[in-house]
C-alpha cells in the first residue's frame, strides 16, 4: 500500500448472554413483538431505579479474564449523558474511569506469525432501544416518523475497546473472529452480529511507514458481518490513501459503511462532537468484586481457542491450518470432538468437516449448528469407509443424501444397496470367471503388460456394478496372475 | 372536645379499635374540612376521595370483624405528587407530567397499601421538588393554613398544608434540601427527614438522587414514630437502600434525654436568623438543660460551603434525572419540524422557570472542562462536611438548629429573587449532603407563625432522634392551631 500504513482499533460491543437484563428482571432474550419485552425499569418511567444483573458481572469478568485484563476489585457506574429516542432515560448507564477490566490482549496467530493486540479496557453497560426509521432506505433521512421498540433496552453490553495495534482488514477480520470465538468458548455472547449481539466499530488512520505519530483517523460504522468489516477497512484505507497521496487531508468524522454501495458514507448523525457530561451513577453503589469472587471465575474458565488450537495439532496430529479453522467457532470444534469421541480418526473428522460438509454449509449459508448429520453419524459413515464398506466416493453420495435427511449412514447404504463386495469367496469366484473369460488378456499381461491388470479389474467391477472392493479385487488378481505362472 | 380531623392519627387508631369511632367519621371530617377550605388553601393537585372511602370503608368492615386493617387504615393521608401512585395521576407539579398516571405504586406506597392506606389525595408541590415555597407549582401556589397571604414553605408544602389545615391527619413528602422540614417547620408541624437510605427511594421521581428521602409529616411526634415503622426497611429494588434490622420507633419514646450530649453548631446559628427564630431556639436550649442534657456550642467548619456545593450536586443529578421528560414516550408532547425542535418546544413548554434554572446550572456543572472545578469539588466539600458531622457525633448524641432561618415568608416574597429562596434551606441542607437523618418540631410562634426546632441525629439513629424530640414536644408544650381564613377578606 505505497509509503503509508493504516493504524487501526475497533470497539466491540457484545450483548451479553443473561436471561435477564442488566438493571431489571425482563427476558434479555432476542426479538419478540416490538415493546413486550419492557417494564417501568427499562422503559424509564419516572421514579424507577436499577438493581445491578451479578450475572452479567460474572461474565464480563470471565471475558475480562481471558482477554488477560487487570480486573478492578472496585468498579462504578457512570451515566452518559445524551439524547436520543432510543435511550429511555435520555442517559446510558456505563462505566467510565474505573472500568471492570484494564490493560489486557489477545495474542493471535497469523501466516506472517504471531501477532498481539492490546486491550484497553472492558466495560459493561446497558444497551438501547432499536429506532425504526419509517422511509425507504430504513435511515433516519427522508424518513417521516420514527417507532421505536425497547425490547433490547437495558440488555446488558461488554464494551471491548482495543489498542490502535492492527496494521491490516485481515488482521482486523482475524481479531474479531479469534474475539467471537473466545466468547463463544465463554459462553458469555451469542455473537450473532446479523442480530446486533455482536457490534463492532473501527478507528482508522493512515501514517507515512516507520512513522509512529498518528493521522488524522475516521470512525467506521455499522460493518456487520466479518466480510462487512474486511471489505469496509479495505475500502476506507484506500479512500484515506487517496486523499493523502494528492495532498489532501483526511477529515476526522464518523463514517457508515455501505455494503451495497461498497463504500464509506459521512454520517450525519454525528457531525458535532458530543458532551457526553460523564458522572457517578447516584443510583448504584460501587461494585465491590473481592478477589475470592475473581479466583472463582478464572479457576471456572473453559479451555480457549488457542489453547484448543493447540490441542488439535499435538494431540489430534491436524495441520495447524486445519486445526485453526476447526476452532475457530466453538461448535466447529465441539462437533470434531464429538466424532473423534464417537470414533472417528481426527484426520478424517476434519477431512471430512473442512471439505464436504463446509461446501455444504457454505453454498447454503448455514452454520455448523443447523448441520443434520451429527457428529456420531459423521463417524459412522467414516468408519464405513475404514472398514471397506463403502468406497469413499460412494460415501461422498451417502453423505449427499445425509446432509439433506440427516439419516444413519447404514440406513442409507442397505437402501441404496451401496455395501461394497469385500467378501472374499465371493470377489474369488468373479476373478476366475473374468481369467477364464479373457485368456488373451491374461496372456498380454503375463507378457508384461501392465495395463491388462486394470482392464480385468473394471471387469470385476462391471460384473458387480461397481460395488466390488477395487483394492481387493486388484489384490486378488495381482496374487492369481502371479501365483499362476 | 377537638374535631376529628385535629386528632393525631394514634389517637384516632386507638379510638378506631375501641369502637368510639368509625374510620367512615373520620373521614367524613376530614372530606368536609376539605370541603370548607381547600378552595382557599390548595393543598392537593388531585384528591382521590372515593379510593379513601373504600378503605375507609374496608377499615370498619375488618374492625367489625374483629380484624386488625392495619396501623394506617382510615388515617386519611395526603401523598406527595412526587410518588407514584398506581392509577392515579402523578404531577410531580409539573406541566410536563400534567396528563401522567403511573402503571405501579411507590413502594412507600404499596407498603402503606398493605398498611390500609387511606389517601385523601395527591399534594401539590414545587415542581419535580425544587422550591421551598409551593410556589413553583405549575398548578398554582399552595397557602400557608396559618397566613394565607403565606407561604406554607417547600417543596412538599401541600403535604405539610394539607395536616395543618385538616385536610389529612398525617402525610408523605420528600426532602432533598429540606423538603420535609422546612415545610413542617412552616405549618407547625413535625416532619422527619430519615437517614438516606433507610425510605425506599423506589417510585420517588428523582430530583437529585443521592439526595432524595421520603419522610413523615405529622402533628406530632409518635405520628411520625408511627408513619417512619410503616415506611422504612431495605427493599431490593433501590440499590441504595440499607439492609438493616428497624427498632420500633414508637416504643423508646418517652425515654427522656437526661445525660445526653447536646451540640449547638454555630455555623446554623449565624445572621440571617430573624429574633423571634433566634429567641425560640434559644429557649430550646435552655429546656434542653432543665431535662438534664448538656448543651454546648462547637462548630462544623465545612458547613458555610454546603449552600454551594449543593447547589452543585443537586442540580446536576437533576440536569440527568430530568432528561427523560422528552415528550417521546409518556407526558407532555410539543409537536415539532424534527425530532430536535419537538425535545425543545417541549420541554420550553413544560418545565417552569426554577427546573429550567437547575437543569442549565447542573448542565454547566457536568460539562466537559468544568467538572473538575464545580461537581469534583462538590463532592470534595460533601467529604468533608460529611467528616464534620461525624466528628461532632463522636462527641454529641444531637445536633440542634433552627429548621428554617425565618418564619414562613409571603407569596411572591422571594419569587424573584432564587439566592435569598436557597437561602431559606441554609440550616436543612447540610444534614442532606451528610446523608444523616433530622427532624424539625415546632418550637414557638413569631407574630403568630410556627418556628421549627432542627434536631440532627447519627446516621440510622432515628430511635435517639425521635426520643429527643419527644421530650422537647412535651418541655415545649406547642398547642397552637392555625385559624384558617386569617389573611383573606
Amino acid at each position: 500500500m505505497g509509503g503509508y500504513e493504516a493504524v487501526i482499533g475497533l470497539e466491540i460491543h457484545a450483548e451479553l448472554k443473561t436471561r435477564s437484563k442488566m438493571f431489571c428482571s425482563c427476558d434479555a432474550s432476542f426479538g419478540g413483538e416490538p415493546n413486550t419485552k419492557t417494564c417501568p425499569v427499562c422503559l424509564g418511567l419516572p421514579g424507577v431505579l436499577p438493581v445491578l444483573n451479578r450475572r452479567a458481572v460474572e461474565l464480563a469478568v470471565r471475558l475480562a479474564l481471558a482477554l488477560n485484563c487487570r480486573i478492578a476489585e472496585r468498579c462504578i457506574f457512570h451515566r452518559k449523558n445524551y439524547f436520543y429516542p432510543d435511550m429511555p432515560k435520555n442517559y446510558q448507564i456505563s462505566q467510565y474511569d474505573l472500568p471492570l477490566g484494564l490493560g489486557g490482549h489477545l495474542d493471535l496467530e497469523t501466516e506472517e506469525g504471531p501477532f498481539r493486540v492490546g486491550i484497553t479496557r472492558v466495560h459493561l453497560e446497558e444497551d438501547t432501544g432499536k429506532t425504526v426509521h419509517m422511509s425507504e432506505s430504513g435511515r433516519i433521512h427522508g424518513s417521516e416518523y420514527s417507532l421505536e421498540d425497547f425490547n433490547r433496552a437495558g440488555v446488558p453490553l461488554l464494551e471491548i475497546v482495543t489498542e490502535p495495534d492492527i496494521r491490516t482488514p485481515e488482521q482486523a477480520r482475524l481479531f474479531m473472529q479469534e474475539l467471537k470465538s473466545i466468547m463463544e468458548h465463554l459462553e458469555v455472547s451469542d455473537c450473532k452480529m446479523e442480530e446486533g449481539s455482536l457490534r463492532c466499530d473501527a478507528n482508522v488512520s493512515l501514517r507515512p511507514r516507520g512513522s509512529s505519530g498518528m493521522g488524522v483517523k475516521t470512525e467506521i460504522k455499522n460493518m456487520n458481518s466479518f466480510r462487512a468489516l474486511y471489505r469496509a477497512l479495505d475500502y476506507e484505507i484506500s479512500r484515506q490513501r487517496e486523499i493523502l497521496e494528492n495532498g489532501g487531508e483526511v477529515v476526522q468524522e464518523t463514517r457508515h459503511w455501505d455494503a451495497d454501495a461498497n463504500v464509506t458514507t459521512p454520517l450525519r448523525t454525528k457531525e458535532y462532537a458530543y458532551d457526553y457530561r460523564y458522572f457517578p451513577e447516584p443510583d448504584l453503589v460501587p461494585l465491590e468484586l473481592d478477589r475470592g469472587f475473581i479466583d472463582e471465575v478464572r479457576s471456572s474458565l473453559p479451555e480457549l481457542p488457542a489453547e484448543r488450537r493447540r490441542r488439535f495439532r499435538e494431540e489430534y496430529g491436524l495441520p495447524a491450518h486445519d486445526a485453526a479453522l476447526l476452532s475457530s467457532s466453538k461448535a466447529m470444534g465441539d462437533y470434531l470432538e464429538s466424532a473423534v469421541a464417537a470414533g472417528a480418526p481426527p484426520k478424517a473428522a476434519s477431512n471430512w468437516m473442512l471439505g464436504e460438509i463446509s461446501a455444504y454449509l457454505n453454498a447454503r449459508g448455514l452454520e455448523i449448528g443447523d448441520l443434520k448429520v451429527t457428529p456420531d453419524r459423521l463417524a459412522e459413515l467414516i468408519d464405513l469407509v475404514e472398514k471397506g464398506t463403502v468406497s469413499v466416493t460412494m460415501a461422498k453420495s451417502v453423505l449427499e443424501e445425509m446432509l439433506e435427511s440427516g439419516r444413519r449412514p447404514r440406513e442409507v447404504v442397505e437402501e441404496r444397496g451401496m455395501a461394497q463386495i469385500s467378501d472374499r469367496a465371493e470377489l474369488e469366484r468373479l476373478v476366475e470367471e473374468v481369467l477364464e473369460e479373457n485368456p488373451k488378456v491374461v496372456e498380454d499381461y503375463r507378457k508384461g503388460k501392465e495395463k491388462a491388470l486394470g482392464f480385468l479389474v473394471g471387469q470385476v467391477m462391471r460384473r458387480t456394478g461397481g460395488k466390488a472392493n477395487p483394492r481387493m479385487v486388484s489384490d486378488l488378481l495381482a496374487q492369481r496372475l502371479g501365483g499362476g505362472s | 372536645m377537638e374535631e376529628l380531623h385535629q386528632a393525631k392519627a394514634w389517637e384516632l387508631m386507638e379510638m378506631m379499635r375501641r369502637r368510639e369511632v368509625s374510620a367512615a367519621e373520620i373521614l367524613h371530617s376530614v372530606k368536609g374540612r376539605v370541603e370548607s377550605v381547600e378552595e382557599r388553601v390548595r393543598s392537593y393537585i388531585t384528591l382521590t376521595l372515593d379510593q379513601a372511602e373504600r378503605a375507609a370503608r374496608e377499615a370498619d368492615k375488618a374492625l367489625a370483624e374483629g380484624k386488625d386493617p392495619g396501623p394506617a387504615a382510615g388515617i386519611p393521608m395526603a401523598v406527595k405528587d412526587v410518588l407514584c401512585t398506581k392509577g392515579v395521576p402523578t404531577t410531580c407539579g409539573s406541566r410536563i407530567l400534567e396528563n401522567y398516571t403511573p402503571v405501579y405504586d411507590a413502594t412507600v406506597v404499596s407498603r402503606l397499601r398493605r398498611e390500609g392506606l387511606t389517601m385523601v389525595g395527591k399534594a401539590n408541590m414545587d415542581e419535580f421538588a425544587m422550591g421551598s415555597s409551593t410556589e413553583n407549582s405549575a398548578f398554582g401556589p399552595t397557602r400557608n393554613p396559618w397566613d394565607l397571604e403565606r407561604v406554607p414553605g417547600g417543596s412538599s408544602g401541600g403535604s405539610a398544608a394539607a395536616v395543618a389545615a385538616g385536610e389529612a391527619v398525617w402525610a408523605l413528602g420528600s426532602d432533598t434540601g429540606g423538603s420535609i422540614r422546612q415545610p413542617a417547620s412552616f405549618c407547625g408541624l413535625v416532619g422527619l427527614k430519615p437517614t438516606y437510605g433507610l425510605v425506599s427511594r423506589y417510585g420517588l421521581v428523582a430530583f437529585a438522587s443521592s439526595l432524595d428521602q421520603v419522610g413523615p409529616i405529622t402533628r406530632d411526634v409518635r405520628d411520625c414514630a408511627l408513619l417512619l415503622s410503616l415506611i422504612a426497611g431495605h427493599d431490593p429494588r433501590d440499590s441504595t437502600s440499607l439492609e438493616v434490622e428497624l427498632p420500633s420507633y414508637a416504643e423508646g419514646l418517652e425515654g427522656g434525654i437526661e445525660g445526653m450530649k447536646v451540640g449547638v453548631p454555630r455555623e446554623l446559628m449565624q445572621e440571617g436568623l430573624t429574633p423571634g427564630v433566634r429567641e425560640c431556639v434559644e429557649r430550646c436550649l435552655s429546656l434542653f438543660r432543665e431535662l438534664g442534657a448538656e448543651v454546648e456550642e462547637t462548630t462544623l467548619p465545612h458547613l458555610d460551603y454546603a449552600l454551594s456545593a449543593y447547589y452543585i450536586i443537586a442540580p446536576a443529578e437533576a440536569s440527568s434525572n430530568l432528561a427523560r421528560y422528552d415528550g417521546v414516550r409518556y407526558g407532555l408532547r410539543v409537536e415539532g419540524e424534527d425530532m430536535l425542535e419537538m425535545y425543545g418546544k417541549t420541554r420550553a413548554a413544560g418545565f417552569g422557570a426554577e427546573v429550567k434554572r437547575r437543569i442549565m446550572l447542573g448542565t454547566y456543572a457536568l460539562s466537559a472542562g468544568y467538572y473538575e472545578a464545580y461537581y469534583g469539588q462538590a463532592q470534595k466539600v460533601r467529604t468533608l462536611i460529611l467528616g464534620d458531622f461525624r466528628r461532632a457525633f463522636e462527641r454529641y448524641d444531637v445536633l440542634v438548629s433552627p429548621t428554617s432561618p425565618t418564619p414562613a415568608f409571603r407569596l411572591g416574597e422571594k419569587v424573584e429573587d432564587p439566592l435569598a429562596m436557597y437561602l431559606s434551606d441554609v440550616c436543612t441542607i447540610p444534614v442532606n449532603l451528610a446523608g444523616i437523618p433530622a427532624i424539625s418540631i415546632p418550637c414557638g410562634l413569631e407574630d403568630g407563625l410556627p418556628v421549627g426546632l432542627q434536631i440532627m441525629g447519627k446516621v440510622l439513629d432515628e430511635a435517639t432522634l425521635l426520643r429527643v424530640a419527644r421530650a422537647m414536644e412535651e418541655a415545649i408544650g406547642f398547642r397552637e392551631r392555625p385559624q384558617v381564613g386569617r389573611g383573606v377578606g
